[in-house]
């Protein structure tokens, strides 16, 4: 007889305690979860499918034990992640898992080790023109210093995070929220996080920033002035004056050489800030949360009176912020004075064009790390030759089977998308330290001359036989495929 | 389907992984390779068929301990009974707790339960205490394993260690450091003891709210050493459970039922979150907690208790049996990667496969 389950809830039969489990929960045990209504296995060890069709990244556990029915392997390649592989650190023995297998006829080496990074950290790219505080401002989490903010970039504030002198240089708490701020960050989850003169923000990888409470939708076009010469031709004859407000420069279509090009005549105008060239303007407010990343909520406040000699009544005046975000249009009184009036129609097209040009605000997180000594050791028994075989693009480094980008110069600096690597893949020690997967891939030819862990090696069919380890999910779309020797897309 | 129990070494090759359904024992032994060989096989061959054994008696491992229930009859159902019975028979104090406050299931997420108001401090002693079998289920188990290891073959030092709750065996002059984990998510240590043969203890659980099992308070970690795994087990719930502050609006208290829809807990209020809490609230919760550990400890039922919430520590005061629980809480910032507990103590073992 069926048994009538309360709604949202499977039982788990895989061992007699029989639990009910709700869904998104856990049964007792913690191996089997309720995901969407349906029990799927959630071990630690995670092996790299390339199926075919891209399906969900996790395997119910039922369908699992069919696919594992030897057989039906061979028609599909499978990468050995190091997600849950565990580590021999701080023994100087061979990795945990040390995996052969042939793609193409070559004999390949898969070494797979978790890592376990003292020398850790994020980079943030938030993609937002909001002052989020001054450069080289600590940030906090939960009132520790665990960063701060670095370099802007194009339509994008940086923070780096982490590193070695927050996670065990401070003081234990500091070390301690710093490693929970990273694998929060790593493993996909928001984290709340504030800018001393600054700025709260919640960032979760690939997800749009919030900061002071308003999320982010989009990155601006480009910054005052460029968006001036990008719609300068869609304005011209709708509208006399455009200033595009941005923090960092404010764009004048009457003064801007796109204007001039165009035959715009002078209005009179009149802003506050310092001119860098015409029709550009430097720091013509505070940097803020408000219009294009300055301070202000009244775009008036970055003007000063109209030259009389030159403007009229009627003059007709869009001002604009960098994302189409913020926009307001208004006429000139008989005293010159701006009155604010309805966007007519035809500009209500210009603005929505800016906002479409406006690519999705992102927080994206990159995990930057180096591997040191006692993890290559777990390689080989000359860690200097994995590093130069590294250099010379012999071996190849993937996390969780997302590539790497290997920084130039000593040591094997590399630095990964977070997006791109499987759920949950990073976890802790309480050094403070990070655990993250890494794998070297290299001939099986190059393994044996770099000194490798030869009689280690393990065919991958066997260790595709310890399945009740194992849990199977499929190769992210974007990522190339680690095996293969010329990856499909270049490195990020 | 059933799965079958697990068995494995770990890829140190030193430890002894057993797994089946919410069991997860992590094993270690020294001693001569051929010693600590009898001794892995005779927990393996002990372990297999733990699980059904305890299934086959669950409704009974459920149901709230009173003087004169009945006694389950399996070896470690019967250890998780008398580790428990303390608590519910007189000289330890009973009081009627109500028929709605039941254990929690299922398994680890059983919790022992005081006075029927949620919520209220629990002081075993003088509101009654209302336990069920589980509570020391974790901790009888790893004894259980233990003994069989012991009894194979001679050892100088072992553990069974059960998601936290750990067994140990020390021949004389032996000895074991530990160190003890305050949130299984975030990676401190809050402090490290050191055990001695002489100082007889022989277990060492850890409880919190944000582990394993639902708790009823809201200590990041409660770790206890005691005589015995079970009785370490069943004290830790306890305690940890006394750390409380009743009513705070900065507890966030979820039905049991709402998280695991078997629970006979119903609609009982189990802490799932706790904010930010003052100074002194901190104090006032883990004073709180401490009364209840020194009357254990006064009763006999546990040797000392380190209690942690929100980065704040509380021992009891060394007893005069000499069992201590050394904080060494400015060296442990200090050290770097290798530090040198031999086991971590924390509400949940995360266990690298």
């Amino acid at each position: 007889m069926a048994e009538v389950l309360p709604p949202d809830t499977v039982r788990c039969d895989a061992c007699p305690v029989l639990c009910y489990i709700k869904k998104g929960h856990s049964g007792a045990c913690d191996r089997y979860a309720n995901v969407d209504n349906q029990l799927v296995r959630v071990d630690p060890h995670l092996l790299l499918d390339r199926a075919k069709s891209q399906g969900a990244p996790l395997v119910p556990f039922l369908e699992r034990e069919q696919e594992w029915d030897g057989q039906l392997l061979k028609g599909r390649e499978t990468f050995v992640t190091a997600i849950g592989a565990g580590t021999t650190y701080p023994d100087y023995k061979p990795a945990p898992f040390i995996v052969s297998s042939e793609v193409d006829g070559v004999d390949l080496v898969t070494v797979v080790t978790e890592g376990i990074f003292s020398y850790c950290g994020v980079k943030l790219k938030i993609d937002t023109d909001r002052h989020l505080g001054p450069e080289r401002n600590l940030v906090r989490a939960q009132g520790e210093p665990v960063g701060h903010i670095t370099t802007a970039e194009y339509g994008s504030q940086m923070l780096s995070i982490g590193g070695v002198h927050h996670l065990t240089g401070g003081t234990k708490s500091e070390g301690r929220v710093t490693c929970e701020t990273l694998l929060d960050l790593c493993n996909g989850k928001e984290v709340a996080l504030t800018i001393d003169d600054g700025a709260s923000i919640t960032v979760a990888a690939n997800q749009q920033p919030v900061v002071n409470g308003q999320r982010e939708e989009r990155m601006r076009v480009g910054c005052g002035s460029a968006a001036i010469g990008m719609f300068a031709k869609q304005w011209f004859g709708k509208v006399d004056e455009v200033v595009v407000v941005d923090d960092h420069i404010t764009g004048v279509l009457s003064e801007h050489q796109a204007g001039k090009m165009l035959g715009v005549r002078e209005t009179g105008i009149a802003i506050q800030g310092r001119r860098s060239t015409p029709g550009r303007y430097f720091q013509v407010a505070q940097p803020g949360t408000g219009w294009g990343g300055t301070n202000i909520s009244d775009p008036l406040a970055i003007l000063r009176p109209f030259k009389a000699k030159l403007a009229w009544p009627n003059l007709r005046l869009l001002m604009v912020s960098t994302t189409g975000e913020h926009c307001a249009y208004y006429e000139l009184d008989e005293s010159l004075r701006p009155v604010e009036k309805d966007l007519p129609s035809a500009l209500q097209e210009s603005v929505a064009r800016i906002r479409e040009n406006c690519e999705p605000a992102l927080t994206t997180v990159l995990f930057m790390a180096g591997a040191g000594g006692s993890l290559r050791a777990g390689v080989t028994e000359n860690p200097v030759k994995l590093t130069n075989s590294v250099k010379q693009s012999l071996t190849r480094v993937t996390c969780g089977g997302a590539p790497a980008y290997i920084w130039p110069g000593g040591g094997i600096t590399f630095m990964v998308d977070v997006a791109r690597m499987p759920e949950n893949a990073f976890g802790y020690v309480p050094t403070p330290a990070l655990v993250a997967p890494i794998e070297f891939t290299l001939k099986q030819s190059d393994y044996a001359a770099l000194g490798g862990h030869i009689d280690y090696i393990r065919p991958l069919a066997e260790v595709l036989r310890e399945k009740d380890r194992q849990r199977q999910f499929t190769s992210l779309p974007a990522n190339p495929w680690p095996l293969k020797s010329s990856p499909d897309r270049g490195e990020p | 389907m059933r799965e079958p129990a697990q068995i494995r070494m770990l890829p140190d090759g030193r430890r002894l992984h057993l797994h089946d359904g919410p069991i997860d024992l992590i094993i270690e032994a020294d001693g001569p390779r051929r010693a600590v060989e009898q001794a892995y096989k005779a927990a393996a061959t002990r372990f297999v068929t733990i699980l059904d054994e305890l299934c086959a008696e669950l409704p009974l491992l459920r149901a709230p301990v009173f003087p004169n229930s009945p006694r389950p009859s399996s070896p470690i159902a019967r250890r998780m009974y008398d580790a428990v019975l303390q608590y519910a028979t007189s000289g330890v104090g009973v009081r009627h707790a109500g028929p709605h406050v039941r254990t929690l299931s299922p398994w680890h997420r059983h919790s022992c339960l005081c006075s029927p108001e949620l919520g209220a401090t629990p002081s075993p002693f003088e509101r009654g205490l209302f336990i069920t079998p589980m509570a020391a289920v974790a901790g009888a188990v790893a004894e259980a394993v233990l003994q069989e290891m012991t009894q194979a073959a001679d050892l100088p030092r072992a553990y069974v260690n059960n998601g936290g709750d750990i067994a140990i065996h020390l021949a004389p002059d032996q000895s074991f450091t530990v160190g003890m984990v305050e949130r299984p998510e975030s990676p401190s240590l809050f402090g490290s003891a050191t055990i001695t043969a002489e100082s007889g203890i022989r277990g060492i659980a850890t409880s919190g709210w944000r582990g394993r099992s639902f708790s009823l308070g809201i200590a990041d970690a409660v770790t206890v050493l005691a005589s015995t795994a079970a009785e370490a087990d069943a004290a830790a719930t306890i305690i940890a459970n006394a750390v409380n502050l009743p009513g705070h609006p900065a507890i966030t208290r979820v039905p049991a039922n709402q998280i695991a829809p078997d629970s006979d807990l119903l609609d009982l209020h189990v802490t799932r979150d706790v904010g930010p809490l003052s100074p002194r609230e901190i104090r006032q919760a883990l004073n709180s907690g401490l009364r209840v550990a020194e009357t254990l400890r006064d009763k006999g039922l546990i040797l000392s208790a380190a209690l942690c919430l929100q980065g704040q520590v509380v021992v009891t005061v060394q007893d005069r049996r000499g069992s201590e629980l050394q904080l060494r809480l400015e060296t442990l910032c200090e050290r770097g990667a290798s530090a040198p507990e031999e086991m971590l103590c924390q509400p949940k073992e995360r266990i690298h496969a």
